[in-house]
């Protein structure tokens, strides 16, 4: 059994505290996501549950293993991490791109072993990419480019995926189509840890919520228990009411 | 289709050019008098030129050009910046401050060695540097800020050096040795250099997976399992062995390292990784071929090849740069 679990993480950088005693757990099955605001400390928490940032106290397990101990390649066999996205820096094609995602098995570009290129195939089938595995990445639309990192993701075939932001400046049918991919990541057998934004989009989705505030985790589980009007003036400053079983935002605190 | 017959096909252009570098000089010697010092019955003096300067020069400029063009393409693809070479790094900077260092203490008068070893120590400083920059930053604009000052600073001691030059004969061998040439090399010279090239190379080559790891970025690179920490100090030092190398065989030669990678990169599907041996191959290529016009120019004075290589390399490198697009930082 796969789980990845926080135990009381602390970081402190400079004197700032970005993380104060965070806990929490991913396990497969579970599509957990994480919110909060701007500065929250939500990628300083993935960081540092992913072993690479070392916490200040505090650590962080996968399978009973302190993350800070496995080699880059173990971790990454194990969890698929797809950070906030930066351009690429070549114009490669889209299926160099998604094989990548078999570097932690030493995939070689170019020279992919049987294995490596059925599992690059079946994340380019899973992501509807087929038409573009030949495309190179520069003349890609922001979903596809999307779509592709997901492809990456899967490709690796790990248990458990974490994705900082992954449906960042995206259509709202966009922003379905990955978390549609995503879910069914998790439906056979996955665990995935997102971050958004989009607070009814992580309702509809996630079967557990964290909320972050400050480097703290303020509260975690299901939407059905943690999404209360209250919590969003507490972690978003926002004014929030429920409206007929509909959460309204009106505006900043 | 293009990709599977690059290598060979570059491979055999070097083997044709460096063989045309022997029929062509000065004076022009025909086909079967070179082939006839190649496989014996040549007279003497046919053989001396031949084996003694013509192909010696040739497989130096090659050599040079080879450890040019592997060190840009694996900077390049350490730094996910296209026009990153060992000359912005400051490795050749540092490489030809300590070579003209040796060249004014007058060092090189005691054994002409001194002249070879003092080029690789520079090197090897500045990769050193580089190296412990690259553990302590996560950043690379900061190495290449690092390496802009380590430039800046080697050049500000060169001109201070050509300031105090006690006569006009050591103004004139450093300023040789700033210009880049492969003019009078020996197979001596070639030895001392090669293990320093050939190691380098063979550390690039071994290490070269996580280019393209590193073109989704850092972050990614470390995502999909890249020791990233020990993936720079392995290029940042071959690549500083490897032009440490070609430094102490030819002087400075520009641009080389940016212009053959550049032309590689859309034949292998932009993979830093499968661009090394390919741009080795046309670096080395380019080199010789500019060397057998700077050898059959009919000028008064001798080119030099380094200059040659910035009067093609830098409008090139002027050219690239404007290609940039906006968002690829």
């Amino acid at each position: 059994m796969t789980e990845l679990k926080a135990a009381d993480l602390m970081l402190a950088i400079d004197g700032a505290t970005l993380l104060q005693t965070a806990s929490f757990s991913l396990a497969p099955g579970e599509l957990v996501i994480l919110l909060g605001p701007n500065g929250a400390g939500k990628t300083s928490l993935i960081r540092t549950t992913l072993g690479l940032q070392a916490p200040s106290a505090g650590k962080a397990t996968l399978g009973g293993e302190d993350t800070r101990q496995l080699s880059p390649s173990e971790r990454a066999r194990q969890i698929a991490y797809l950070p906030q996205t930066r351009p690429l820096a070549w114009p490669n094609q889209v299926q160099d791109v998604v094989a990548l995602g078999r570097f932690s098995h030493g995939a070689t570009l170019g020279k992919l072993t049987g294995g490596d290129a059925a599992a690059v195939d079946r994340a380019i089938v899973a992501c509807d990419l087929t038409h573009l595995a030949h495309r190179s990445t520069d003349s890609l639309s922001g979903g596809e480019l999307a779509r592709v990192h997901c492809a990456r993701a899967f490709a690796t075939e790990a248990k458990l995926l974490i994705a900082d932001e992954p449906t960042a400046a995206l259509d709202p049918r966009h922003q379905f189509r990955i978390l549609d991919l995503i879910k069914s990541y998790v439906d056979d057998g996955g665990g995935a840890l997102l971050v958004l934004h989009d607070i009814e989009l992580a309702a509809r989705y996630a079967t557990r919520l964290i909320w972050m505030k400050e480097g703290r985790i303020v509260a975690d589980g299901p939407p059905s228990q943690t999404l209360t009007a209250e919590r969003l003036s507490d972690v978003y400053r926002v004014s929030a009411r429920m409206d007929a079983g509909r959460l309204i935002m009106d505006g900043a605190l | 289709m293009i990709e599977r017959w690059l290598t060979p096909g570059l491979i055999l252009l070097c083997v044709l050019a460096i063989f045309a570098a022997c029929l062509l000089g000065s004076t022009a010697m025909p086909l079967e008098r070179v082939l006839a010092a190649f496989f014996g019955g040549a007279d003497v003096s046919d053989r001396l030129v031949v084996w003694t300067i013509r192909l010696p020069r040739a497989l130096a400029a090659f050599l040079t050009g080879a450890a040019l063009g592997i060190s840009g393409a694996a900077l390049q693809g350490l730094l996910r910046n296209p026009l990153a070479e060992p000359g912005v790094l400051g490795v050749s900077a540092s490489a030809s401050l300590t070579a003209t260092f040796a060249l004014y203490f007058g060092l090189v008068a005691l054994n002409p060695w001194i002249l070879p070893f003092a080029a690789i120590t520079g090197a090897l400083i500045a990769t050193a540097l580089l190296a412990l920059a690259a553990t302590r930053t996560q950043s690379v604009v900061t190495l290449i800020l690092i390496g802009v000052g380590l430039s800046s600073f080697s050049g500000a001691l060169m001109s201070l050096l050509m300031n105090l030059a006690p006569n006009p004969f050591s103004l004139s061998d450093m300023i040789n040795w700033m210009l880049g040439s492969v003019a009078n090399r020996s197979f001596d010279e070639i030895g001392l250099a090669l293990p320093f090239i050939a190691g380098g190379a063979a550390l690039l080559l071994v290490t070269r997976r996580g280019l393209s790891a590193l073109t989704l970025g850092e972050e990614a690179a470390s995502g999909v399992g890249l020791n990233l920490q020990r993936q720079r100090i392995w290029t940042v030092l071959g690549a500083g062995l490897a032009t440490g190398g070609s430094v102490a065989l030819a002087g400075a030669i520009g641009f080389v390292g940016i212009v053959a990678p550049h032309v590689i990169r859309p034949f292998v599907r932009h993979d830093p990784a499968r661009s090394l041996i390919p741009s080795a191959l046309l670096a080395g290529l380019i080199l010789v071929v500019a060397d057998i016009f700077v050898r059959i120019l009919p000028s008064t004075n001798e080119l030099k090849l380094g200059v040659v290589a910035a009067l093609i390399g830098a409008p090139a490198f002027v050219w690239i740069a404007m290609q940039r697009r906006a968002g690829h930082d």
